[in-house]
């Protein structure tokens, strides 16, 4: 009973929201609608238990004394005092809770964004190691590539922009081609497994 | 005396200044005139829920002359009145109108070409015209065959594995490596990091990713090793706690799953890569699984763990992100592995028919390639052929 319900319920949702995408009458177009609404309306209460868990999972740190524990502290702080802002002085632009986002939040999750360079750095590193004939290759075709798409490189060899272009446009474009046949196929075939209940890991067993 | 025959003289003067036409002002510049659109074709709108019309005409000829573009005007009769109801710039000749008050009576609809330093031009009538909704979208009708197609291939295959046929599956690394990176975890005691992706429950590598969590929850259960499960989105979150609770009681272990394994960090994209970050930092997964769809935190995730010394297994079907897991994980599952690696790792047949239907269908999508392409290359009109047949709206 536990998973036939939600399997009953994937089912003619699933097949009716694949006739929907067949019909586009009014009726079609307002059900598609409603339920998006219902998604929205859905995710408020999953928002409520997602931040309890938030909340209880840097409780459960501070009383364990997990390592890095202080750090729930400032978490547990920090929304405290964002929510107590918002709800007193409200969340309007030049407010204090918006200037808390604009001057604060923002800039740490710009810094976390920034810090992408470095990591690439570090991975190119690793990837352009010549350590087996699959490596050499993107080693010397990244080279191609990279020196075509800069004024050094046309006037190295006039020809070298042109063919960095076709790397891009013919041998790279069939491979991303070739991967994205798989993925339509193979998110077909999932769609096609929940629907007809074959899959059932989304509800923790098989049985 | 002569003060008073002089004003007179300067009063007659006056007069006769007055009187006579001075140099003829210049007459304002005629606003040109250009000729109309036409050819105004108007009818209902294909494939649609109704209340639109669309309309269609040949530019006017004289659009260099100053035209900046076309007003659409629509009455209930021929005769008017008619108001405008829409505009669109010189150079297109089409317009839907959307704003139909009713499907099932009759508009008439004019067009005029229109600009700043021309007369309105004459209007090209087209009418009567009814909008009206359809119950079936025509322009998706190759999307309709392809998916009956490939539903009755799945089946097809799923028949034939219920039937106890041996279906042959190669040899995935990524995913024969689950058991040994879950192994590792175990000799280590360290937990097993998990990733569900950045999306919303509703993508489909989601759910794959989901599918696979499954798998990963149920074999850490057996081991006994612990979970860390950072959500991103509310109701994967809730979803994701479910599937791993399940998995526990499925081993029949469910007093050992650990409530606060699976949690919600935030829905910030930064905010989650940093919070990953520093669990991976802290607590030094043995193992980091990176699952669905991923965004540019992919490689500061990746590089992390990398750092950290853990396994990784990273699947996506982010094309851009693909290339980053290659470089920084272990192993990575490119595209339709991820969609197959449920199947795989749970080795149920029936599951693993639908990777062969997947297969044949990819070699039926070869053929089709490659007649498409020779049929395109015959002519021009074959050319087109193939492109409204494998186009879809």
């Amino acid at each position: 009973m536990k998973k036939n319900v939600p399997l009953a319920i994937v089912l003619v949702l699933g097949v009716l929201f694949a006739v929907q995408y067949f019909v586009p009458s009014r009726l079609s177009q307002r059900l598609y609608d409603t339920t998006l609404e219902w998604d929205i309306i859905i995710s408020i209460p999953a928002l409520a238990i997602a931040v309890d868990s938030l909340v209880r999972h840097h409780v459960v740190r501070i009383r364990q004394r997990r390592k890095g524990w202080g750090y729930s502290w400032v978490y547990l702080g920090a929304a405290a005092v964002m929510t107590a802002i918002g709800f007193s002085g409200g969340i309007s632009e030049g407010g204090l809770f918006m200037n808390l986002f604009t001057f604060a939040l923002a800039p740490m999750q710009s810094t976390m964004f920034a810090i992408l360079a470095f990591y690439m750095t570090s991975a190119a590193y690793r990837a352009f190691r010549a350590r087996s004939p699959e490596a050499t290759v993107l080693l010397l075709s990244a080279f191609v590539v990279m020196l075509g798409l800069i004024p050094v490189g046309a006037a190295l060899w006039r020809g070298l922009p042109g063919l960095s272009e076709w790397m891009m446009q013919v041998p790279n474009m069939a491979s991303k081609r070739g991967i994205t046949f798989g993925i339509g196929l193979g998110s077909a075939a999932t769609i096609l497994k929940i629907i007809l209940g074959l899959e059932r890991s989304w509800l923790g067993g098989s049985e | 005396m002569r003060t008073i025959a002089l004003a007179g003289l300067v009063l007659l003067w006056t007069a006769w200044a007055a009187a006579i036409p001075g140099p003829a002002a210049a007459p304002p510049p005629q606003p040109a005139t250009v000729a109309p659109p036409s050819d105004l074709a108007a009818g209902d709108t294909p494939n649609d829920a109704g209340q639109s019309i669309s309309l269609t005409w040949r530019p006017s000829p004289d659009e260099a002359l100053g035209v900046e573009g076309y007003e659409i005007l629509r009455a209930e009769s021929a005769e008017g009145p008619y108001a405008k109801v829409g505009y669109v710039p010189s150079g297109f000749g089409s317009f839907d109108d959307q704003a139909v008050p009713r499907d099932g009576r009759d508009f008439f609809y004019r067009v005029r070409a229109v600009g700043a330093g021309i007369a309105p031009s004459e209007v090209a009538a087209a009418g009567p015209a009814r909008s009206s909704q359809q119950w079936y979208n025509a322009a998706r009708t190759n999307a309709l065959v392809g998916t009956l197609l490939f539903t009755l291939i799945v089946i097809y295959f799923i028949q034939g594995a219920r039937r106890g046929r041996h279906l042959f599956i190669r040899r995935i690394a990524g995913l024969a490596a689950v058991e040994e990176a879950v192994g590792r975890a175990t000799e280590m005691g360290k937990p097993i990091l998990f990733c569900p992706g950045m999306d919303p429950v509703t993508s489909i590598s989601t759910l794959a990713a989901l599918n696979i969590l499954g798998q990963v929850a149920k074999k850490a259960a057996e081991y006994d090793t612990p979970l860390v499960v950072p959500n991103r989105d509310p109701i994967v979150y809730t979803v994701a706690e479910a599937i791993v609770k399940e998995a526990y009681a499925e081993i029949g272990r469910p007093d050992a799953y650990n409530h606060d394994s699976v949690f919600y960090l935030t829905d910030s994209q930064m905010g989650y890569t940093s919070g990953v970050n520093g669990i991976m930092a802290r607590e030094r997964p043995a193992t980091n699984f990176f699952m669905g769809y991923f965004y540019a935190e992919s490689l500061v995730l990746a590089e992390t763990g990398a750092a950290t010394g853990a396994i990784q297994i990273a699947g996506t079907d982010s094309i851009t992100q693909l290339p980053f897991f290659i470089t920084a994980c272990d192993y990575t599952l490119m595209g339709e592995e991820l969609y197959a690696a449920s199947a795989y790792l749970g080795k149920q047949p029936m599951l693993i028919g639908t990777l062969k239907a997947q297969d044949w269908s990819k070699a039926l999508v070869g053929l089709l390639l490659v007649a498409g392409a020779a049929l395109a290359l015959s002519g021009p009109g074959l050319r087109q052929f193939v492109l409204r047949l494998l186009s879809i709206d």
